[in-house]
C-alpha cells in the first residue's frame, strides 16, 4: 500500500508532448512581429506551460487545498511585488498638474 | 494543585503521570556540552538561541551606549564621525537582524510552540538545529566585518553609497546577513508546518493560544519576505564586485529600485519583530487578568491582517527618496490601514483587562508597559505615514524615537514580559520577584526618559546619524543619555538575577501562574524530554479561568 | 483549557511505522509525509520570491529600456533556448517517473530515472556552456569587458554566415580566451548610452541563468545522495518524501526556465527572424 497511488504513466508522456508543442508554438509566434501583443502571447503560453507542470508533474491537480493555498499565496505575493513596484515606475513621469502649478513646483527646486 | 484550578479538569489525570517524581527533564537527562550542541530538542534549541541573542543584545547595547555617550555634548569630542557612523551601523545591524527579528520566535517561540499545541517537537527538528547554526555562521561573518574595520552604511545599506562610495566591509556584512536570512526562513518554514501538521487531537485552529497565531503570521512574513532581501543583498554584492550598475544611476541603474526591494522585506520585518511580542502579550494579559481574551477570533484575524498589510505599505519609507508622488499617495493611504488591526489589538487588551482580576506580577508589569509604549509607537507612526508631515519628520530623531517605541518599547519589552512569564516553565525556578518588578519599572522609566525627548528633538529638526549637533538640542540629548543609563541598569538586572535563579531560585511547580494553556497544565516545569508523556486531547477553549486562583497556594502545592 | 487525555493509540499499533520510516515525534506516516510535503512547498514559495526579486528588476529595466532590451535579447539564440527548454522538460518527465517509482516501491527504478534526469540536466548545462562561450566572444559578459558595439557588429556578421571566431585580433581576453576589443570600439561604447542599458540586460540574463544553473547543480548533488539511499532500498511506499521533494524542486527549476525562455530569448526574436 502506498500513501498516494501513482499516476498513470501516459499522463506524463501526454503532458510532455503538450509542453513540447507549446514550446514550438511560442518560438514560432515570437518570430512573428506581433507588436504589443508579443509579450502577452509569450507570457500567456509560459503560464499555460507552467500550469501543466504544476498540475500534473507536481501533482497539484490531486493535492490538498492547503497546497493550492500555498501556491496561491506565493503567486499573490509575487504579484504584489511586481504591481506595487510598478505603481512607482509607471507614474514617475506622469505630469497631470496644471502647468502653472507645475512651474511653481519646479521653480522652487 | 488540582483542587485550586477547578475549571481545568485535565489536571487531575495529568498529575498521575508516571515519572513525575523521578525528576527527569529536558535539562538534566543529558548534560554534556555535545548534548546541547547536537540537540534536536526544540526546548534546548530555544535556549541556545536565547543565549546567542542575549550576547548579541549586549553587544548591540554597547554600541548604543557609545552613541548616547557621544551625544551628551554637541561637539564630536568622544569619537570621530567615521567611528560614529560605524557605531550606529553596528548597533542597527546587530539589533535589527540578530536580535529583534529572531528574538521572540526563535527563543520563546521555539520553546513554547510545540508545548502549546500538544506536539512532541517541531515538524523538522534537524532543520531547527541547522537554523541555529546558520544563525551563528551569519553572526560570525557579521562580527568579523564589524570588528575588522566595521561598516558605515547604516543598517539599510542604501545604494549607491554602499556599492560605490564606501570602502568598509559591506560585502562581508551582506554575506553574513544573506546567510542569516536562511536561518529566518528555516525557522518560519518549520513553524508553519508544525502549526499545520503537528497539533494534537482536538486542537483545532480556534483553540490554539493566540501566541501560536502570532507565530503563524510571523512565519508567513519570514517565508515570503526574506528571500527578496537575500537576492537584493546578493545584487549589492555583485555590483560591488563586478561594477555592474544595477543600482548605480551613472550606469543606467536605479538606486530607488534598491530601496523598493530592501523595504519590501524590511518593512514586513518590522512586523516579524512586533507580531510575536503582540502574541505573547495576549498570553500575559489573559493569564494575569484571569479572563479569556476579549474577541479571540478578532485578535487571531488581526495578526493575519497585519501580516498581509505589512507587504503592501513598504514605500512609506521612501516618500522623500524620489518616489513618484502618485505612488506616494497610494502607499500613504495603505499605510493607514495597518492602524486598524493594530488598534483592534490594543482595544481588545483593554476590554480583556476591564473588570478582570488583574495582578501586578512582573510579567504583567511588562505587559502594561508594552500596551502603552506600543500605542505611542504606533500612533506616532501615523504622523510619519502622512505625506505632508513626513517631509518634516523624515530622517530626524522623530523617526528614531518612533521606531524605538515600537522596537524596544514594543518588541523588547514584550519579549521581557514573555521571558519572565515562561522562565518558570523553562527552568522550573522562580526568579526574585522584587528585582523583576524593579527591572520592569526601570526599563519603563528609562525607556521613556531616553526616547520621549527624541520625539521633541526630532520635531525641532535634529537629523539622525550625525555625531555633532547645534547647542540648542543639548538639554534634550542629555535627558536622553540619562534615560539610556537607567535603561541599561534595567536590562542589567535580569542578566544577573535570571541566571542566578536557574540554580538558586525557588522551585516553581508546573503552573505558577494558573495559566490554562496546554504548556502549563500538561507539562512539568521544566518539561520532560518529549514534553507530553501522553498525547493530550483538547476539548475546549484555550483560556478558561478560575478566578479563585491563588499564586501562593500554587507554588506551595508543588 | 478543557482537556482530556487518552493513551496514544496510533503509535502503539501503527503497523507501518517502524525503523527509519517514522521519526519519534510524528504520530503516523501520513502525518510525517504531509509535513514533509508541506515543508517542501513552503520552501518553493521562498524560491518563488527569491527569483521574484530578479524578475522585479527585469520588469523595471525592461519597462525603462524597452528598445535596447529587445536588441540585446536578439543577440541570444532562441533556437538553442527552445532546444534547452525541451531538454529540461524531458528531465522533468524522467523526474516524474522517479517519484512514481518511489510510490511503487521500485528502488532500482528510482536510481535509473534519477540518473536519466541528471544526464538530461547535464545536457542542458552543456548547451548553456556553449552559449556562454559564444557570449564571451561577443563580449556581452557584464564586466568591464562588455562591449555593445562589438557585440552588435559580430552578431550581425554571425547572422550572415561569417564565423565569429575568424574575426578580431588574435589576443587573449577576459573569459574563454575571447578576442580583445579594439580601442575604437571601447571609445564608441563610451559615447553610447544604450551600451549601459544593454549591459543591464546581460547582467540580468547572466544572473538569472546562472542562478538557475546553480539550482540545477545543487539538484544534482541532492539527487546523487538520494540515488545512493535508493540503491540500498531506503525508500518505501510509506516513506519517500525525499524523492518527492527533490522532484518538486526539479519541477520548480523547470518552471523558472519556462519563464526565463520567453523573457530572455524570445523578447527580441522577431528582430532577427528570417536569418
Amino acid at each position: 500500500m502506498s500513501l498516494h497511488p501513482p499516476a498513470k504513466a501516459w499522463t506524463y508522456w501526454a503532458n510532455f508532448l503538450a509542453l513540447c508543442v507549446l514550446t514550438v508554438v511560442t518560438w514560432l509566434t515570437a518570430r512573428m512581429d506581433l507588436g504589443a501583443l508579443s509579450t502577452p502571447v509569450a507570457l500567456g503560453i509560459a503560464v499555460i506551460k507552467a500550469a501543466l507542470v504544476v498540475l500534473f508533474f507536481m501533482h497539484v491537480w490531486e493535492s490538498t487545498p492547503l497546497t493550492k493555498l500555498v501556491i496561491g499565496m506565493s503567486l499573490f505575493m509575487l504579484t504584489v511585488l511586481l504591481t506595487f513596484l510598478f505603481t512607482d515606475y509607471a507614474t514617475r513621469n506622469y505630469d497631470v498638474l496644471p502647468s502653472d502649478h507645475a512651474a511653481a513646483v519646479s521653480g522652487k527646486h | 494543585m488540582s483542587t485550586i484550578i477547578t475549571s481545568a479538569p485535565a489536571l487531575a489525570p495529568a498529575s498521575k503521570e508516571p515519572g513525575q517524581g523521578g525528576g527527569v527533564d529536558y535539562l538534566n537527562h543529558e548534560t554534556s556540552i555535545a548534548s546541547w550542541l547536537l540537540t534536536l530538542d526544540h526546548k534546548r534549541i530555544g535556549i541556545l538561541y536565547l543565549v546567542a541573542m542575549s550576547a548579541m543584545f549586549v553587544l548591540g547595547g554597547f554600541y548604543a551606549g557609545l552613541i548616547r555617550a557621544e551625544l551628551i555634548t554637541p561637539k564630536g569630542d568622544l569619537m570621530s564621525s567615521d567611528f560614529y557612523n560605524k557605531s550606529f551601523t553596528a548597533h542597527g545591524v546587530i539589533m535589527v537582524f540578530f536580535v529583534l527579528i529572531p528574538l521572540v520566535p526563535a527563543s520563546l517561540g521555539n520553546f513554547m510552540l510545540p508545548l502549546m499545541i500538544g506536539a512532541k517537537d517541531v515538524a523538522f527538528p534537524r532543520l531547527n538545529l541547522i537554523s541555529w547554526y546558520v544563525y551563528m555562521i551569519g553572526a560570525g561573518f557579521t562580527l568579523v566585518a564589524l570588528i575588522g574595520g566595521g561598516v558605515d552604511t547604516g543598517w539599510t545599506f542604501y545604494t549607491p553609497l554602499s556599492t560605490t562610495y564606501l570602502n568598509s566591509n559591506v560585502l562581508l556584512t551582506a554575506t553574513g546577513l544573506f546567510i542569516l536570512g536562511f536561518s529566518s526562513i528555516l525557522t518560519g518554514l518549520n513553524f508553519i508546518v508544525t502549526i499545520h501538521r503537528m497539533r494534537c487531537p482536538g486542537m483545532d485552529w480556534f483553540r490554539m493560544p493566540l501566541f501560536v497565531w502570532a507565530l503563524y503570521a510571523t512565519s508567513v512574513i519570514q517565508l515570503l519576505g526574506t528571500p527578496v532581501i537575500a537576492i537584493t543583498l546578493a545584487l549589492v554584492g555583485v555590483e560591488r564586485l563586478l561594477g555592474v550598475g544595477i543600482f548605480d544611476p551613472r550606469l543606467g541603474g536605479d538606486p530607488i529600485l534598491y530601496q523598493h526591494l530592501f523595504w519590501f522585506y524590511s518593512h514586513p520585518a518590522v512586523y516579524i519583530m512586533i507580531l510575536p511580542p503582540l502574541g505573547v502579550t495576549n498570553e500575559l494579559i489573559s493569564t494575569f487578568s484571569r479572563k479569556p481574551i476579549f474577541g479571540y477570533s478578532m485578535m487571531a484575524g488581526a495578526s493575519l491582517a497585519i501580516a498581509i498589510f505589512s507587504f503592501i505599505v513598504w514605500a512609506h519609507h521612501m516618500f522623500t527618496s524620489g518616489l513618484s508622488p502618485y505612488a506616494a499617495m497610494f502607499f500613504s493611504l495603505l499605510t493607514f490601514s495597518v492602524a486598524i488591526p493594530s488598534g483592534i489589538k490594543v482595544f481588545t487588551w483593554l476590554a480583556t483587562l476591564f473588570r478582570g482580576s488583574i495582578s501586578f506580577d512582573s510579567p504583567m508589569l511588562y505587559a502594561y508597559g508594552f500596551i502603552g509604549l506600543f500605542t505611542i509607537g504606533g500612533m506616532t507612526g501615523l504622523f510619519l505615514s502622512t505625506l505632508g508631515t513626513d517631509i518634516h519628520f523624515h530622517d530626524t530623531y522623530f523617526v528614531v524615537a518612533h521606531f524605538h517605541y515600537v522596537m524596544v518599547g514594543g518588541a523588547i519589552v514584550g519579549f521581557m514580559g514573555g521571558l519572565h512569564f515562561i522562565w518558570p516553565k523553562m527552568f522550573g525556578r522562580m526568579y526574585p520577584e522584587f528585582l523583576a518588578r524593579m527591572s520592569a519599572i526601570l526599563i519603563f522609566v528609562g525607556f521613556n526618559l531616553t526616547f520621549f525627548p527624541q520625539f521633541l528633538v526630532g520635531y525641532l529638526g535634529m537629523p539622525r546619524r550625525y555625531h555633532e549637533y547645534p547647542n540648542e538640542f543639548q538639554v534634550l540629548n542629555v535627558f536622553s543619555t540619562a534615560g539610556a543609563t537607567v535603561l541599561g541598569v534595567g536590562y542589567l538586572l535580569p542578566l544577573l538575577y535570571l541566571p542566578w535563579s536557574v540554580f538558586f531560585g525557588e522551585k516553581a511547580g508546573r503552573n505558577p501562574w494558573g495559566a490554562t494553556t496546554l504548556d502549563w497544565t500538561h507539562t512539568e516545569s521544566p518539561p520532560t524530554p518529549h514534553n507530553f508523556e501522553e498525547t493530550p486531547v483538547v476539548t475546549g477553549e484555550p483560556y478558561k479561568y478560575d478566578t479563585l486562583f491563588n499564586k501562593e497556594s500554587a507554588l506551595a502545592g508543588h | 483549557m478543557q482537556v482530556t487525555e487518552k493513551k496514544h493509540a496510533q503509535e502503539a499499533h501503527d503497523d507501518h511505522g517502524h525503523g527509519h520510516e517514522l521519526a519519534h515525534h510524528f504520530v503516523s506516516v501520513e502525518q510525517q509525509h504531509d509535513a514533509g510535503n508541506l515543508g517542501m512547498w513552503m520552501f518553493l514559495t521562498t524560491e518563488v520570491l527569491f527569483f521574484g526579486g530578479l524578475f522585479a528588476a527585469y520588469t523595471i529595466y525592461r519597462y525603462k529600456f524597452e528598445k535596447v532590451f529587445e536588441q540585446a535579447s536578439n543577440i541570444l539564440d532562441p533556437m538553442l533556448g527552445a532546444i534547452n527548454t525541451i531538454v529540461l522538460i524531458f528531465s522533468s518527465v524522467t523526474m516524474a517517473f522517479a517519484v512514481r517509482s518511489a510510490q511503487q516501491g521500485k528502488s532500482k527504478a528510482i536510481v535509473a530515472w534519477l540518473g536519466a534526469t541528471i544526464v538530461f540536466g547535464a545536457l542542458f548545462l552543456g548547451i548553456k556552456y556553449g552559449e556562454w562561450k559564444h557570449d564571451a566572444h561577443l563580449h556581452v559578459f557584464p564586466t568591464s569587458d562588455f562591449n555593445w558595439t562589438w557585440a552588435r557588429e559580430k552578431h550581425a556578421e554571425g547572422e550572415h554566415g561569417h564565423g565569429h571566431d575568424s574575426h578580431g585580433p588574435e589576443l587573449k581576453g577576459f573569459v574563454f580566451n575571447s578576442p580583445v576589443v579594439p580601442a575604437n570600439y571601447i571609445e564608441s561604447d563610451s559615447r553610447n548610452p544604450e551600451a549601459k542599458q544593454a549591459k543591464l540586460f546581460f547582467f540580468l540574463y547572466f544572473s538569472m541563468t546562472s542562478l538557475h544553473a546553480l539550482h540545477m547543480i545543487i539538484g544534482f548533488g541532492v539527487m546523487a545522495v538520494i540515488m545512493v539511499y535508493a540503491w540500498y532500498g531506503y525508500y518505501t511506499p510509506h516513506y519517500y518524501v525525499p524523492v518527492e521533494s527533490v522532484g518538486l524542486y526539479w519541477h520548480f527549476v523547470d518552471l523558472v526556465w519556462i519563464f526565463l525562455f520567453p523573457l530572455l530569448y524570445l523578447l527580441g526574436a522577431h528582430l532577427g527572424a528570417g536569418h
